[in-house]
């Protein structure tokens, strides 16, 4: 056997483990009825993906749509001038730059608690408001779907950054010169100039911004309380609590499916990762 | 315009960092509400009375430990394998497996595991999770060893069969050593997405091989905790002198 074939093996047994046997499982179980005692039962049926069509989900889904299309905007709008800032700092580039990947190096669980810490009832910016005398009463910070939003922009903040970057890095100065040459104000330089260039490194950062939001399980659990349920929790909760196998198959799916039409839309031009 | 973008720039960048600083200067509080009153380290005393935060905290070390070596070596070979000639079906399958939501991982491999457990006497536990573990960062390190072999001359490989090294030969003696600073910073991101990992993990752990996250995680849903942002300090800590220690080596 040749040596490629050999070195490859052991990736092909654990993918075969670990991502197809697992989908082709979520397939089947999509499939089946939701068995008495929590388990999964024939006959097949389809009932559990027209299921999905039910309003009590579709708002889910909605919701889940909506949170994860403000997070991505606003990390987009934060994101953006932080990167041109890093782009035209000169010498200093490397600096700034692991200033933005090191949040990334450490846990997305503690930085998640970090602002639980700040944002509860007795945590410090309720705090600090209320020494100043500025509020009486805590202000209602946590639990709800803007510290989830809030959440999510803290710690996805350096994926937009990152593809924003190396788009602004490779950049030509001569065309922003141009414009300038041409009678450009500094503005209509941006918004004619740079932002249309850009426009590969904004679809790839909103891409690996706001799929990621979508299936956020974590934030929404943490960050909204019970208020605010997402798909991610519903998945988690089709396969925990409820025990509704079949159901939390279909919803899997579906999630995953809007992940990949998302991934191939946003493909066009863009560079082969593997 | 370059002033203002320096001045966001320090916001952006006080909005990244100082909610840790926070935490972790409030880890040395001796009250537990967010009002300073005097240094302390009793939150730390307790973090190393907690049977269950050190044990977890073990369990950790030990899974992230053994999925890094083994997700490294593997993945390792597969992108070396993939580079010589692509194989689009593995390609496709390491490429699902980045973008599959965590959540849906979790729940499918759950699903796959109750389901083998109908034929054999197995339970959730430390292997289950190890498993899942190399599975979910395979992907990051094939990504990683991989972009370091697209700038990799392939006539230096040629050239050492040539001389008479065997194919293996070549691989050990010429490629692997050119690949080495890559591995390393896959392993160290395989590590780091082990060792944080909660969603797939609480689907597919046993009772006896509860994570540092799982606890963590508990702690923070029932509520703010002086000995959690103890912790949260001492690993953000340990992450960062681990990250501060790779990028030392890779300079040398």
């Amino acid at each position: 056997m040749k040596l490629r074939n050999i070195f490859l093996q052991p990736t092909a047994m654990l993918m075969a483990i670990t991502m197809l046997a697992p989908l082709a499982i979520i397939v089947v179980y999509s499939l089946l009825t939701r068995g008495a005692y929590g388990g999964v039962e024939l006959p097949w049926t389809i009932e559990n993906f027209t299921r999905l069509w039910d309003p009590v989900y579709g708002i889910i889904f909605l919701r889940s749509f909506w949170i994860a299309a403000v997070a991505t905007a606003l990390c987009l709008v934060l994101g953006f001038p932080l990167a041109m800032f890093i782009a035209r700092s000169g010498s200093r580039k490397n600096l700034y730059l692991s200033l933005v990947i090191l949040p990334f190096w450490t846990s997305f669980l503690i930085r998640t608690y970090a602002w639980m810490f700040l944002l509860r009832d007795t945590g410090i910016i309720n705090s600090v408001l209320q020494a100043l005398g500025i509020i009486r009463e805590p202000l209602p910070l946590l639990y709800n779907d803007g510290a989830v939003i809030l959440g999510l922009v803290y710690g996805f903040l350096p994926f937009m950054v990152l593809p924003l970057y190396a788009t602004l890095e490779r950049l030509d100065p001569s065309l922003l010169e141009a414009a300038a040459d041409l009678g450009a104000r500094p503005w209509d330089t941006l918004v004619r100039v740079t932002l249309p260039l850009c426009a590969p490194g904004i679809r790839a950062g909103a891409i690996l911004v706001f799929v990621p939001c979508l299936g956020t399980y974590l934030t929404s659990d943490l960050l909204g309380g019970s208020k605010t349920v997402l798909i991610g929790n519903l998945v988690q909760n089709q396969f925990t609590a409820s025990r509704d196998w079949p159901f939390g198959a279909a919803l899997s799916l579906a999630l995953m499916a809007v992940a990949m039409l998302l991934l191939f839309a946003a493909r066009r031009n863009g560079e082969e990762l593997l | 315009m370059k002033k203002g973008l320096a001045v966001y720039a320090v916001f952006a960048y006080a909005f990244l960092h100082v909610p840790l600083l926070i935490l972790a200067v409030f880890s040395f509080n001796s009250s537990r509400f967010a009002v300073w009153q005097s240094f302390s380290l009793q939150w730390y005393r307790a973090v190393a009375d907690d049977a269950n935060l050190i044990e977890s905290s073990v369990n950790s070390l030990i899974i992230a430990i053994v999925a890094t070596l083994a997700a490294t070596v593997i993945g390792t070979l597969a992108a070396y394998g993939i580079w010589k000639r692509g194989s689009a079906w593995l390609s496709g399958s390491l490429y699902l497996s980045l973008v599959t939501p965590e959540i849906v991982t979790g729940a499918s491999l759950l699903a796959l595991f109750q389901w083998i457990f109908r034929f054999a006497h197995l339970r959730l536990g430390m292997h289950t999770v190890i498993l899942a573990h190399v599975g979910f960062s395979l992907a990051y390190v094939v990504v990683v060893v991989l972009a370091r072999l697209r700038s990799y001359d392939r006539t230096l490989e040629e050239a050492a069969l040539d001389l008479g090294a065997t194919e293996f030969g070549a691989f050990w003696r010429v490629t692997l050593p050119y690949l080495t600073p890559a591995i390393a910073a896959a392993a160290m991101l395989a590590f780091t997405v082990s060792i944080d990992d909660y969603v797939i993990t609480s689907l597919v752990a046993g009772v006896d091989s509860q994570t540092l996250p799982m606890v963590i995680y508990a702690m923070a849903r029932r509520g703010v905790n002086p000995a959690l942002n103890a912790v949260s300090t001492l690993v953000v800590f340990g992450l960062g002198m681990l990250i501060m220690l790779s990028e030392r080596l890779r300079k040398t």
